[in-house]
């Protein structure tokens, strides 16, 4: 088994008067891709956005490779090679694509061979390049925020619900690049509904509901089990495909 | 590799409103004179309300006190103008000095008086007022409550005649260094890093803070930078009408609203574009139908909304 890159133990987030996340304890183990699902409003997106920093933990221990990063702020979090492609995408629609790209390269220029590996996948992003990025489509906009947070190596990658609202075949694109992406050892903590995609890509998962992780393991044995997936998920996977 | 085009709509606006004028004015050397002083004004509204649109843009902070960066400017302009001898060579003292008192105020102003009320809009407008009528009294302590001259240098007095058309030497110079400021601002935003951040920080502060960047520390920069070039409008301004009053800043504040709104909050293209837009109709109604020249400014901004809610240049905020 390969070692934990982030672990989160007894986390509460509370925003205004709600408390959102109940003592979340979650390991995302290095180098694998790990599933966050949950129903609607189980507390997946605060959970990426506490790691952040974007919203802070009242409780608990957030831990980097052993440091604890829960009282760091968003800018300083980001700075520890922590990649995020929030549920909205937070493209800057008024730059282009090729300035989206650059402001995300924070250790200096853009590396060409890293960003024709992106092209491989993401095509159009090449095709308009100079392009406002506001002008691209849903899909290429969901390229472009992934390409965003990959466009230098980084130890551990956020991902928000990526095929959301997405076309099939853009979903199958999407998710052939991040196969690419695991084999380059990039851990990833992945939010996903798309029980395809999610059964696809995932190495491990874990299950959120009310605010905490009710079930975490193999994704291979929550894929093979009709009866869990209902158990934790109110349907069976297949459902969702 | 496709490029994204530019907007030239809110351009040929200018251009709509600029040849429509010939036509009402009829007599083309007059067209001229009041062209060149629309284009001054308004270009001396841009550099003033400039910083504004990026401090709405970058942190959303409503500052109602941005009056005074530009009173601040145009008394220590005049302060220094007297003590260099009011010639040519005491204007880059006199500028400089404005530009560095309003952006050394700006940042005291943006310590103690912005900070505590981050994100909280009604309270940025309660003491951001308050703010400036304390600092208001406090240029009358050191300056006095009496309306201080502000001469221009000899060489910029005069006008010069081209055939029949007179053109002020001191508006084509405000043109000058208006487009000055906004090729060194376009360059800015468009060319470097920072620009970028700038911008990126307009649209989505939280996904920049969340790619690493600090746009608190972006934003007290850019806040700085915003109040010297206030000061500097101001130090202009009060060479453009050779007077300088406590009031000089909050007078231009409806004008310089009015052009932030119809601009696109944080736009600084969309600033520049209404500022001229504002420029050229306060002088051509000025002329055609002084009663109305400042109602035609809201009537503009009005019609302007009418047409392009989010105004002329709308920020891509998510």
């Amino acid at each position: 088994m390969p070692s934990d890159l982030l672990k989160l133990a007894g986390v509460h987030t509370r925003i205004g008067q709600y408390h959102i996340l109940h003592g979340v304890e979650l390991a995302v183990p290095r180098g694998e891709l790990t599933m966050l699902l949950g129903r609607n409003g189980a507390g997946k997106t605060t959970c990426l956005r506490t790691i952040m920093g974007l919203w802070r933990a009242s409780s608990g221990a957030i831990e980097l490779e052993g440091r604890d990063i829960s009282k760091l702020d968003t800018p300083a979090v980001a700075s520890l090679g922590i990649g995020y492609v929030p549920e909205s995408m937070g493209i800057f629609a008024g730059l282009t694509v090729r300035e989206n790209l650059l402001l995300a390269a924070r250790n200096g220029p853009l590396d060409e061979a890293r960003l024709d590996w992106i092209f491989r996948y993401f095509a159009a992003l090449k095709k308009f390049w100079h392009l406002p990025a506001g002008n691209l489509s849903g899909g290429q906009k969901q390229m472009l925020a992934i390409s965003r947070a990959i466009v230098e190596p980084r130890k551990l990658v956020l991902v928000d619900e990526p095929t959301k609202g997405l076309a099939p075949s853009i979903i199958n694109n999407l998710i052939a690049a991040f196969a690419e992406l695991k084999k380059t050892d990039t851990t990833i903590l992945m939010v996903e509904q798309n029980f395809h995609a999610a059964r696809s890509l995932g190495d491990s998962v874990a299950v959120m509901d009310s605010g905490r992780i009710v079930h975490a393991g193999r994704m291979a044995e929550l894929a093979a089990d009709a009866a869990l997936q209902n158990r934790l998920l109110g349907l069976s996977l297949e459902a969702h495909q | 590799m496709k490029a994204g085009r530019f907007d030239l709509i809110p351009v040929a606006l200018v251009a709509v409103v600029t040849l429509g004028a010939l036509g009402l004015i009829r007599t083309p050397s007059t067209w001229v004179t009041l062209t060149v002083a629309g284009l001054a004004m308004g270009l001396l509204i841009f550099i003033m309300a400039s910083g504004l649109t990026l401090v709405f843009g970058l942190m959303d902070v409503l500052n109602f006190a941005h009056g005074i960066f530009i009173a601040l400017g145009a008394y220590v302009a005049a302060s220094a103008m007297k003590a260099f001898g009011g010639g040519l060579a005491a204007l880059a003292p006199a500028m400089l000095g404005a530009m560095l008192a309003a952006g050394a105020l700006g940042l005291l102003f943006e310590r103690v008086i912005i900070r505590p009320v981050y994100g909280q809009h009604l309270k940025q407008i309660l003491i951001t007022t308050g703010g400036l009528i304390v600092a208001e009294q406090l240029i009358h302590v050191v300056w006095g409550p009496d309306l201080l001259p502000l001469e221009r240098p000899e060489a910029l007095r005069g006008a010069l005649l081209f055939g029949d058309v007179a053109l002020e030497r001191y508006r084509l110079a405000a043109v000058l260094v208006g487009l000055a400021i906004f090729a060194a601002m376009a360059l800015t935003l468009n060319r470097t890093r920072l620009g970028l951040l700038i911008r990126a920080g307009v649209e989505n502060r939280e996904m920049v803070e969340a790619m690493g960047y600090r746009v608190r520390r972006l934003f007290v920069g850019v806040f700085a930078a915003g109040c010297a070039l206030a000061g500097l409008g101001g130090a202009l301004w009060g060479m453009y009408q050779e007077a300088v009053t406590v009031q000089i800043g909050a007078q231009m504040m409806v004008l310089i609203f009015i052009v932030v709104i119809i601009g696109g909050l944080g736009s600084v293209t969309g600033c520049f574009i209404g500022a001229l837009l504002v420029g050229l109709m306060a002088n051509y109604v000025g002329y055609l139908s002084p009663k109305i020249a400042l109602g035609s400014n809201i009537l503009l901004m009005v019609l302007v909304l009418l047409w392009r809610p989010r105004g002329l240049y709308p920020v891509g905020k998510s």
